[in-house]
């Protein structure tokens, strides 16, 4: 009786594969922040649910408190989440912590294929040769300058990397604050993300570091009291008024709103800056390096927002299956047909930087390509160094240092207090860190 | 006898009152006129946003689209009322004993007590995550409903004691000789005499468990999310979000803001209780 054979096989089959299709039906939690990303990511992720069988819930929270309760969860092993949105400063100190799982497998998946996302980018994410995370985008820091401004004050853009020198000079020629335009507008407000990471870069440029090779603080050199002074006066002479309430997205407002003739910040901001439906200054706005001093190392800086799985979550095989979905060719380039290609998260994969329908609807991605590819984390400042990161130090104790560092510069752009007296508490400060966690004797 | 207040003293401390309650206010004001302007408006100078610029209920649908409200809403119903109801069924026989049978450890009970409001939450929270990652209550809303029970118990048990103090021991003591049992004295003649008293600080206690943001964010992720962690999903590293983030503000805070409104009279009544014979 092959009817009757066929039916009983069939019916076995449909059973097995309902049976299979619930067992492996899995509720994932990520974590993550609310970013126009994230938020794109967030759309189009029911495409993986209807594939899979598995649901995803999403908790988005501020990006602060997203740093405080993933490290608490990820520390006590709270497994609450079984993905989380971290940046390249928690990836490697945490992996080499052994609170994350390694993604080394992804390597043998040649469908994923890993060596399309940057090396860069891969050793940014890793610690003792693992790969701890996987990027969903990744930034470095460049000038947005006007060129309307820039035509009207008789200055021809550089098409080299000039120096801070000359970029104080162009600023001061820019700055016309009776027509509401300031020379340019910098991170002010206090925080190792916030000010510090344009400060960090430029001190890099004139030649400064956190720590010499033995782990001394070397704040109160020659060099941070060059580079902070001149923080200073440049946005004294030619920044906004009360700059030092101005973050990332104060100063990208400002841009957008036309307020600004240059700003140093990250790339991932362009594609916002030259959108015309969300920036009045789409259609004048360029980019040029990010400007040099003594050295032209670590003059602009390296992060990445990535994707990682708790060594804690009970669902690594599902998580990963999203991990590979959500950073694979495949779905940045269903980001670039749904959302527009001048929506694609830049900086990770070098065949959707090749892409010519990137290069057409986002000509400044190659300049974005070729500032990432500027910068070196391992090698970010003119002096040797025993640690690795261009705008942070990739230790856990960097995160309250560079705070307070940041408040004692933002108090000297307030004009509460010298230059000097801001880098001689952050040296003590940072002196007193350093004992306390052992690398100093 | 009242003192006579002249009508300029009067207009002047209605004017004072009156400035006072609009500073207080305002900071509310502001949200509700940024969660109905463009995200682009948001952040334009105070008087462009007042009168240079539209008004659109866009960003009230872009939230509702993006996040569960209802889902949010109900974890926060849930937990005020929960730790409420729990808070009372400990607080009010604890309150009882320490009004009408004190000893004399009882006022060093009290203020054990309040001194416990005095620790900052953050000193206790890596053992109390810890203690819930073994009993597998993050991210229930049982679990939220306790903690909040237990950090609000000190003011509802004081609150309780002091309105419970001002009711006449003789009353009760009448009850107990007509035969009344303990039970049948807190139920039928202790209760009814308190309630101005209890609806007050039942009143209170929802509203300070709705509006706690440092334990319903460190101990939830999404099952018994409430209304705090929508509220802080909308704020962002960048990009413009004022205006999602004040309609998502006022979404979350309309149902106690109009709670509070209707039961303010209850309120202050329960408040002022025994304070003027």
């Amino acid at each position: 009786m092959p009817t009757k054979h066929t039916l009983l096989s069939t019916a076995v089959g449909f059973g097995i594969a309902a049976l299979a299709s619930t067992a492996v039906a899995e509720e994932i939690t990520i974590a993550t922040v609310n970013n126009a990303d994230m938020i794109v990511m967030q759309k189009l992720a029911p495409q993986w649910e209807e594939a899979t069988g598995n649901s995803i819930n999403w908790v988005v929270l501020e990006e602060n408190v997203l740093r405080q309760r993933t490290t608490q969860d990820i520390a006590t092993g709270g497994g609450s989440f079984d993905i989380m949105f971290i940046g390249a400063y928690e990836t490697p100190i945490w992996g080499a912590n052994g609170w994350l799982t390694s993604l080394n497998d992804f390597g043998d998946d040649p469908d994923y294929d890993l060596e399309d996302i940057f090396q860069l980018v891969r050793n940014g994410l890793s610690a003792d040769g693992n790969l701890y995370a996987v990027p969903l985008y990744s930034e470095t820091s460049f000038t947005f300058y006007r060129t309307d401004l820039f035509e009207k004050a008789g200055i021809e853009p550089p098409t080299e990397q000039i120096t801070y020198t000359e970029f104080a000079e162009m600023a001061a020629k820019l700055h016309d604050p009776d027509n509401g335009v300031f020379g340019t507008c910098q991170r002010g407000k206090a925080g190792w993300g916030e000010n510090m990471a344009f400060v960090g870069t430029m001190a890099n440029a004139f030649g400064a570091r956190w720590f010499d090779m033995d782990w001394n603080p070397q704040l109160d050199s020659p060099e941070w009291n060059a580079a902070i002074t001149y923080y200073v006066d440049l946005m004294n002479n030619s920044g906004p008024p009360g700059a030092t309430a101005n973050g990332h997205n104060e100063n990208r407002a400002l841009f957008k709103d036309g307020k600004c003739a240059t700003w140093v910040d990250a790339t991932s901001a362009a594609n916002d800056v030259r959108n015309p439906a969300t920036s009045n200054v789409a259609d004048v706005t360029d980019f040029f390096q990010a400007p040099k001093q003594e050295t032209d190392k670590g003059t602009g800086w390296f992060w990445s927002w990535a994707l990682a799985i708790p060594a804690s979550s009970q669902k690594a095989d599902v998580a990963k299956d999203f991990l590979k979905w959500a950073t694979s060719k495949e779905y940045f380039q269903m980001v670039g047909d749904t959302e527009g290609w001048v929506a694609v998260p830049s900086g990770t994969r070098a065949s959707i930087h090749e892409d010519p329908r990137l290069l057409e609807a986002a000509p400044f991605a190659e300049t974005i390509k070729t500032a990432i590819f500027s910068v070196d984390p391992a090698d970010p400042t003119r002096d040797p160094v025993p640690y690795t990161g261009v705008q942070f130090v990739a230790i856990p104790e960097f995160q309250g240092i560079g705070n307070y560092v940041g408040q004692q510069v933002a108090a000297a752009l307030a004009g509460q207090m010298t230059v000097e007296q801001a880098l001689a508490n952050s040296q003590q400060f940072a002196v007193r860190e350093m004992t306390k966690a052992g690398y100093i004797k | 006898m009242a003192r006579a207040v002249s009508n300029r003293t009067k207009v002047a401390n209605t004017a004072i009152a009156g400035a006072l309650g609009f500073l207080m206010f305002f900071p509310i004001l502001w949200i509700l006129f940024l969660a109905f302007k463009t995200e682009e408006d948001a952040i334009r100078a105070p008087l462009e946003v007042l009168f240079g610029s539209g008004w659109t209920m866009e960003s009230f649908a872009t939230v509702q689209a993006r996040s569960d409200y209802f889902k949010h809403f109900s974890n926060s119903v849930i937990i005020s009322l929960g730790s409420t109801f729990l808070g009372l069924l400990v607080a009010i026989p604890a309150a009882w004993s320490m009004a009408f049978v004190p000893s004399k450890h009882t006022r060093n009970v009290l203020m054990w007590m309040l001194s416990t409001k005095m620790l900052p939450p953050v000193g206790v929270l890596v053992p109390i995550y810890l203690i819930f990652r073994d009993l597998e209550l993050l991210d229930t809303r049982f679990g939220l409903t306790i903690v909040l029970m237990l950090i609000n118990l000190p003011i509802i048990i004081w609150m309780l004691y002091t309105y419970f103090k001002e009711i006449p021991g003789e009353i009760l003591e009448a009850a107990r000789m007509d035969g009344a049992t303990l039970r049948a004295e807190i139920l039928y003649v202790l209760t009814p005499m308190a309630i101005p008293g209890m609806a007050s600080t039942v009143l209170l206690n929802i509203i300070l468990a709705w509006n706690e943001a440092f334990w319903t964010i460190n101990l939830t992720a999404s099952n018994a999310a409430p209304l705090t962690q929508f509220i802080t999903s909308y704020s962002s590293p960048e990009g413009l979000f004022y205006a999602k983030l004040s309609a998502a503000s006022v979404m979350a805070i309309a149902p106690i803001l109009i709670m509070g409104w209707f039961s303010q009279k209850q309120l202050v009544r329960g408040l002022t209780f025994g304070a003027v014979k």
